[in-house]
């Protein structure tokens, strides 16, 4: 009897050694007595049977002013994964009056928590319908922002499963106070279309805690949706990194794409005289010449880049003459009143890319890789008493260009269709445009005489609808677009 | 009282086991043929041994089974990107190229006529691609000189992964009563683990009338004569008796098993090996 005791505290003496010896024997570097930094708890749960950490007001809604039903979130004690309790969320109707979508925040009570001990947000959710939750993340504080992580379209099942928000680089969030995201709106079984005929459901949300899962892995970020992208700049410009992305592979071998917050990239610029990128994902170009924008997440290289090619400073268009407002109806110039809520492309060819930059408050459009684009607006205009269009057009492209400007008119239907719509063209001779140039074209109002795809040319005036350019994969920058009449 | 201490001092134990096996100390107790008589360490940079291991050329037609009897879909080559040595591992790599006709290229060695014997301790530790379409396996075949045909020879599968399943592999054998769709086979999954995340040593003990399964530390099945009569409704044969076996290491692209890869699928995958290691038979007391 003796002896066994002794022998069991000697087997924890050896075990009590082992663990400080392995401890002390660590592999990570020391660091100097110096660097002391503070920390915060390392807690793991948010919801148990009841909000662990939380603020008081455990939930805090989306703005109401926006549509968010701060009616619609509670807890549930018949229903629960584990436990007695659960979040239950009360999807609502698109027509209920307080508000047509719930979402909101969970916040840390104190002064945040290091989650750098995990490697996922996960919780189990269970839906009434299988119906599709819009988002579910974290790092959301209605405040900074500063590590938001967005899982994108999670789908429910009538029955208990078990949810995973990979955290992208959980090295980032030594003090996290947004434990938890987000937001779900009705169910759409028939168009997809936000358009009120969406149904209401109730979800419940149990067992929400960050997770030191071994299971997730294959970390994949993105920048622009991976694609690598070639513009042109100008020196006193920006332009952001947009559609960053971070795929994992999930334990269930299924890939787990979320959004990640800028802040968890380190972008780099393969030449900072020509543009530097900050912490936002900003681009700023300072310099001509040509770089390389790209990103990292948790060391692993995005996918997806940006060649920038800078000429040099942008150079507005010239600014039209000051007109009598009868004079003019403008679509798109910062010189005129513009039609309203202008769209650069009611309809385009698949690989045009379109962008709008402001520069010093003079907006232009550029149409790189051009084949076709119409621009619309709400309504239709009567151009019938205006004398020419005029458009200013900088080529951006080295190839001989093909540029045509199409008008077509609705009709008095003033609709798209309905067989009364006309259609012309005119094509700008290649010789007038010049690589880095701007080019004003004015274009007599009845010489849209050329057919086009649709139309046999020479369009009625007194409905016009759109603006169209077609060209051979041209890039072209754009300004003033306006009928005048002399 | 004895019982009360054994608990006791088995619960100490694992937590000391656990601690300890932080390391990278590959040695594992479950396995308990010790007697070493052939391994590869892959030690030698852009070097296969070729007193070890044999190369399985095209898509398995010269061999009279086109997609390698499973409808796979990569062509093997023996080229350096798609197999070779690289800081001490064996990396087999599957590319999605056109190639001779196929979409996939990948690699498949075995040591026919090379390493072979009947019985003992086969292991290796392995680092295995992901993604779906993925087929990595190290498996052992019979030896057909003697004119005998598949399943007649015999297939032991000491490790199976679909890259669509990154936390499962299965152990099978192959007989005849009890072959392809048929086998039959158990399924491991780890703990908090994943197979294409870090290493994990997956071998076979086998011996007269049995087949030991483990992976790491943890024995996760035996199979007997008695399994395969009961599995089969006594038509099976246990055939694992007769013969030498020998080692074949692969990774696979799409076929019956795992189905092709899909647009997720990242391309290239490795397999990464770090060491084959082969043990005799020994009687056990």
């Amino acid at each position: 009897m003796k002896m066994k005791n002794i022998k069991n505290i000697n087997l924890k003496t050896i075990c009590s050694l082992i663990l400080v010896m392995i401890v002390l024997s660590g592999c990570d570097r020391d660091l100097s007595d110096e660097a002391v930094f503070a920390t915060f708890p390392n807690t793991a749960d948010i919801f148990t049977d009841s909000p662990v950490g939380l603020t008081d007001r455990f939930f805090i809604s989306f703005d109401p002013a926006l549509g968010a039903n701060t009616e619609a979130f509670g807890t549930d004690d018949d229903v629960a994964y584990e436990g007695n309790s659960s979040i239950r969320i009360d999807v609502p109707a698109p027509n209920d009056p307080n508000g047509n979508f719930v979402g909101g925040i969970f916040l840390d009570r104190g002064e945040g928590r290091d989650l750098t001990g995990y490697t996922a947000l996960s919780f189990w959710a269970r839906g009434s319908i299988t119906a599709t939750i819009g988002l579910v993340g974290f790092g959301t504080d209605f405040e900074e922002d500063k590590f938001t992580v967005e899982r994108p379209n999670i789908q429910l099942s009538t029955d208990w499963r078990k949810y995973i928000v990979p955290i992208p680089d959980p090295s980032k969030l030594v003090q996290e106070s947004g434990m938890f995201v987000f937001s779900a709106g009705g169910l759409d079984i028939i168009d997809s279309v936000p358009n009120g005929n969406e149904i209401g459901y109730t979800f419940w949300i149990d067992e929400l805690r960050f997770e030191n899962l071994g299971t997730i892995a294959q970390l994949r970020p993105a920048i622009f949706s991976g694609e690598d992208l070639i513009e042109q700049g100008f020196v006193g410009s920006t332009r952001l990194i947009t559609d960053l992305g971070a795929t994992f592979n999930a334990p269930t071998g299924e890939d787990i794409m979320v959004i990640p917050a800028p802040r968890y990239f380190d972008f780099s610029s393969s030449n900072t005289n020509i543009a530097f990128v900050n912490e936002l994902g900003e681009i700023e170009i300072v310099g001509e010449g040509t770089t390389t924008i790209t990103g990292q997440l948790n060391g692993v290289l995005a996918e997806g880049s940006l060649s920038l090619e800078v000429l040099g400073s942008f150079v507005g268009a010239e600014t039209p003459p000051e007109r009598d407002p009868s004079d003019v109806i403008s679509i798109f110039s910062d010189a005129y009143t513009n039609v309203n809520n202008l769209n650069f492309a009611a309809f385009n060819d698949q690989n045009v890319q379109i962008e709008t930059q402001n520069f010093n408050g003079d907006q232009i459009v550029t149409y790189d890789n051009l084949s076709f684009v119409g621009l619309g607006w709400d309504g239709t205009e009567d151009v019938s008493s205006m004398t020419h269009l005029h458009v200013d057009v900088q080529l951006s492209s080295s190839e001989t260009p093909a540029f045509t400007v199409q008008l077509i008119d609705f009709g008095a239907d003033n609709a798209d269709g309905g067989g009364d719509d006309t259609g012309g063209g005119f094509t700008v001779s290649s010789s007038e445009l010049t690589e880095g140039t701007w080019v004003g074209i004015d274009i007599p109002i009845n010489d849209f005489t050329e057919a086009t795809a649709v139309f046999p040319g020479s369009p009625n005036l007194n409905n016009i609808a759109r603006v169209a350019f077609v060209s051979n994969g041209s890039s072209f920058i754009i300004d003033n677009i306006y009928f005048y009449r002399e | 009282m004895d019982k009360n201490l054994n608990k006791i001092i088995g619960f100490l134990f694992v937590p000391c086991l656990f601690i300890m096996s932080c390391g990278t100390d590959d040695t594992q107790t479950v396995a308990t043929f010790n007697t070493l008589v052939a391994e590869d360490n892959f030690d030698v940079d852009g070097q296969i041994d070729t007193s070890f291991w044999n190369f399985d050329i095209g898509d398995g037609s010269e061999e009279g089974i086109p997609g390698w009897g499973n409808n796979e879909l990569q062509f093997y080559t023996d080229r350096t990107e798609n197999v070779t040595v690289e800081n001490g591992f064996l990396l087999i790599t599957a590319k999605e190229e056109d190639f001779n006709g196929a979409q996939y290229t990948s690699a498949r060695l075995q040591t026919k006529g090379k390493i072979q014997q009947r019985y003992g301790r086969f292991e290796a530790r392995i680092r295995l691609p992901f993604g779906q379409g993925m087929w990595p396996a190290f498996w052992l075949l019979g030896d057909d000189s003697d004119g005998s045909v598949w399943p007649q020879i015999g297939e032991i599968d000491i490790m199976e992964n679909t890259g669509d399943a990154p936390t499962e592999i299965f152990g099978t054998v192959h007989g005849p009563g009890y072959s392809g769709e048929n086998s039959i086979s158990k399924k491991y999954t780890l703990e908090d683990s994943r197979v294409d995340t870090g290493f994990h040593i997956y071998g076979i003990e086998w011996g007269p009338d049995y087949i030991n399964y483990y992976v790491d530390n943890v024995l996760y099945y035996q199979i007997t004569p008695e399994d395969v009569e009961e599995e089969t409704d006594g038509s099976g044969e246990w055939v694992f008796n007769d013969r030498q076996f020998y080692i074949v290491l692969n990774l696979a692209v799409g076929g019956n098993l795992p189905g092709a890869p899909n647009a997720e699928t990242v391309f290239p995958q490795t397999m990464v090996v770090d060491y084959v290691r082969v043990y005799e038979f020994t009687q056990s007391n």
